[in-house]
């Protein structure tokens, strides 16, 4: 019943970013023409912008869009003409699902066996060694790792191919390259989530009773220690789902995240919105199977 | 947390700040970066004084090698990398720290007013704060700057001053960096304020007849100082990386000025399969590492030492 409700309520959250997406870009100086490569004649200006609807009055416009969004239909694209917002979107959707799904993967299985692994050893070599490891994850950026990994995995051993996205093959540097930092934040998070538990009476308990330190650590901390991270991965799929214009840049894959970068600079109206609200709309499905995840492992948590 | 009293071992009673600080001290690795930190903040402030190359002039003398002459080598206008990277270093600290307080200031005004006043102005607050959230902050930034950019460009050409205009580029990023980096902080201010405000002492205040605007400033805001001290040190090195992706968008810093993120997607660009100029991506992205590492360990320590739960 709870969630049933908090589904219903994301209707009306979304038609308000929809709103506050369509009317910020539209009242920001510069329009999807200005770029045009010959100065436009007033006529060709005007033919556009009557295309578009951008002739008519703000509220005009967004009751016609959507008109148009409950049929499913986002619009046509004002930078790639001939090209609907749903067509690119479908087009870009499949590699960056790879990518963000194998990425997520790598995170969190990279990430949280390192979390629990220095958290396990804290003070000893292991925490250390691993805690810059994933800092390093954080701190040094995609657009640095990338070419790194071009340079020593793909030019110098030739093990990987340097760009594009044909084979199998070619996922494993940018998913690597993408990866770090989440598995980054990840163990870091997962860190601090077992040295909470690890402090609680119930582990002491637990220890008290004579379990060797393997089942404390696995049968009693595991689970609890977990939940931070469960919170973060919700935000951090959306991210990864919507695509890294560093990386697709980078290795020339053909995903969202260029477009979401590409439409902001050149004022293409339509793509932003429909990127945006495929943004939000995922963040908001994915933090309520988050709520849902966290009430199930957590008996404390009850959303009313 | 507990009801009784919890016995005082230190007899001498040291206050909460003096307890922080010796935490902090026993903090090796803390204390380690922030003696980096210092060490950076005063390289950078004075370094450009002492280094006898220009960060800006060019010379014939392109990619070369680290040597003892130019220390961190040239870059592909043959101007010195070590005299580029102080002066990269300077700006990033400074849109980092400026950023950060532009976070600050927004975040802390928006949490504590809708944590003190609550009730239904609260919850349309928050639900704004939920509604940004569910912006991707790249679009949000991208239309914020260019907006702002053409706005000040207006405004700048009726000024007629080129010295202006790199200016103008660094308080385009502090506002558009602080306006994506708020949110979290204006959460974590306004839980704090909501549970402090049905503290006894408040209620007290009230009593007296103590305005608002008094009770906020002078005893709420005291009291989450040190959340947002720590929020605070986490925020700075995410805004720098933040300015090092927009700089590789080319939307950041603007050459020939240069920030660390700049240099680096400088570097990046010139790796090719035939000759690679590590120095120009090692070294900039070293410094870029290595303030981000200090900083993050900074923040941390600081939290440790005054969250006491910690312990």
């Amino acid at each position: 019943m709870y969630y049933l409700k908090r589904i219903l309520a994301l209707v009306p959250l979304l038609l308000v970013i929809s709103f506050l997406a369509f009317a910020l870009v539209r009242v920001a100086p510069g329009g999807p023409f200005d770029r045009e490569r010959a100065p436009a004649s007033p006529e060709v200006e005007r033919a556009l912008k009557e295309k578009y609807r951008l002739d008519q009055p703000l509220w005009k416009q967004y009751v016609l869009y959507l008109g148009d969004l409950a049929r499913g239909d986002l619009g046509p694209s004002m930078k790639y003409r001939h090209h609907s917002v749903n067509d690119i979107i479908r087009q870009a959707l499949p590699a960056t699902l790879v990518l963000g799904g194998l990425s997520f993967g790598f995170a969190l299985g990279f990430g949280i066996p390192l979390g629990f692994a220095t958290a396990a050893r804290k003070g000893q070599w292991v925490d250390y060694g691993g805690s810059l490891l994933a800092l390093i994850g954080i701190c040094v950026p995609a657009f640095v790792i990338g070419p790194l990994l071009v340079m020593g995995f793909a030019i110098k051993l030739q093990w990987f191919p340097v760009a594009l996205w044909d084979s199998p093959l070619n996922v494993v540097l940018p998913t690597l390259a993408l990866g770090l930092f989440y598995s980054g934040r990840i163990a870091r998070l997962m860190r601090e989530g077992m040295l909470g538990v690890l402090n609680e009476p119930y582990i002491m308990t637990a220890r008290s009773k004579g379990l060797t330190e393997r089942a404390v650590l696995f049968k009693h901390a595991l689970r609890p220690a977990v939940l931070p991270v469960i919170s973060y991965a919700g935000p951090m799929l959306a991210d990864l789902l919507t695509g890294s214009f560093v990386i697709e840049n980078l290795f020339q894959i053909p995903g969202i995240g260029v477009f979401m970068v590409n439409s902001s600079l050149n004022k293409d109206y339509t793509m932003i919105v429909g990127l945006v609200l495929l943004y939000a709309a995922l963040l908001l499905v994915l933090n309520l199977i988050v709520d849902f995840l966290y009430s199930r492992l957590d008996p404390q948590v009850k959303f009313e | 947390m507990n009801a009784v009293a919890p016995i005082d071992d230190h007899p001498a009673s040291q206050s909460p700040a003096q307890l922080a600080w010796l935490r902090f001290l026993k903090n090796r690795l803390a204390l380690v970066s922030g003696v980096a930190l210092l060490a950076l903040v005063l390289l950078v402030l004075l370094g450009p004084a002492v280094v006898s190359h220009q960060p800006n002039s060019l010379t014939e003398n392109q990619f070369a090698a680290p040597s003892a002459q130019h220390w961190f080598g040239t870059d592909d206008h043959g101007r010195d990398l070590f005299a580029r990277v102080l002066h990269g270093a300077r700006i990033s600290l400074l849109v980092g720290i400026v950023g950060a307080g532009v976070s600050l200031i927004i975040g802390v005004l928006w949490g504590a007013v809708a944590g003190y006043l609550g009730g239904r102005l609260d919850n349309a607050m928050m639900r704004f704060v939920d509604v940004l959230y569910s912006l991707p902050s790249i679009v949000f930034v991208i239309v914020l700057i260019t907006t702002l950019e053409a706005l000040f460009r207006d405004w700048l050409a009726a000024l007629g001053s080129p010295a202006l205009a790199s200016a103008s580029r660094l308080l385009l990023l502090f506002v558009g960096l602080g306006a994506v980096s708020w949110l979290t902080m204006a959460r974590i201010v306004r839980g704090q304020v909501l549970s402090l405000r049905k503290k006894a002492f408040i209620e007290a205040e009230h009593a007296l007849g103590i305005s608002h605007a008094r009770i906020l400033l002078r005893h709420i805001l005291p009291n989450v100082t040190g959340i947002v001290i720590v929020y605070l040190a986490l925020t700075i090195p995410s805004i720098i990386l933040y300015e090092s992706f927009l700089s590789y968008l080319g939307l950041g810093i603007q050459p020939p000025q240069a920030s660390l993120g700049s240099l680096i997607a400088a570097g990046a660009g010139q790796i090719n399969p035939i000759r690679i100029y590590w120095w120009m991506i090692a070294f900039p992205a070293g410094f870029l590492g290595l303030t981000l590492l200090a900083l993050n360990f900074f923040g941390d320590g600081l939290r440790d030492a005054l969250d006491p739960k910690s312990e």
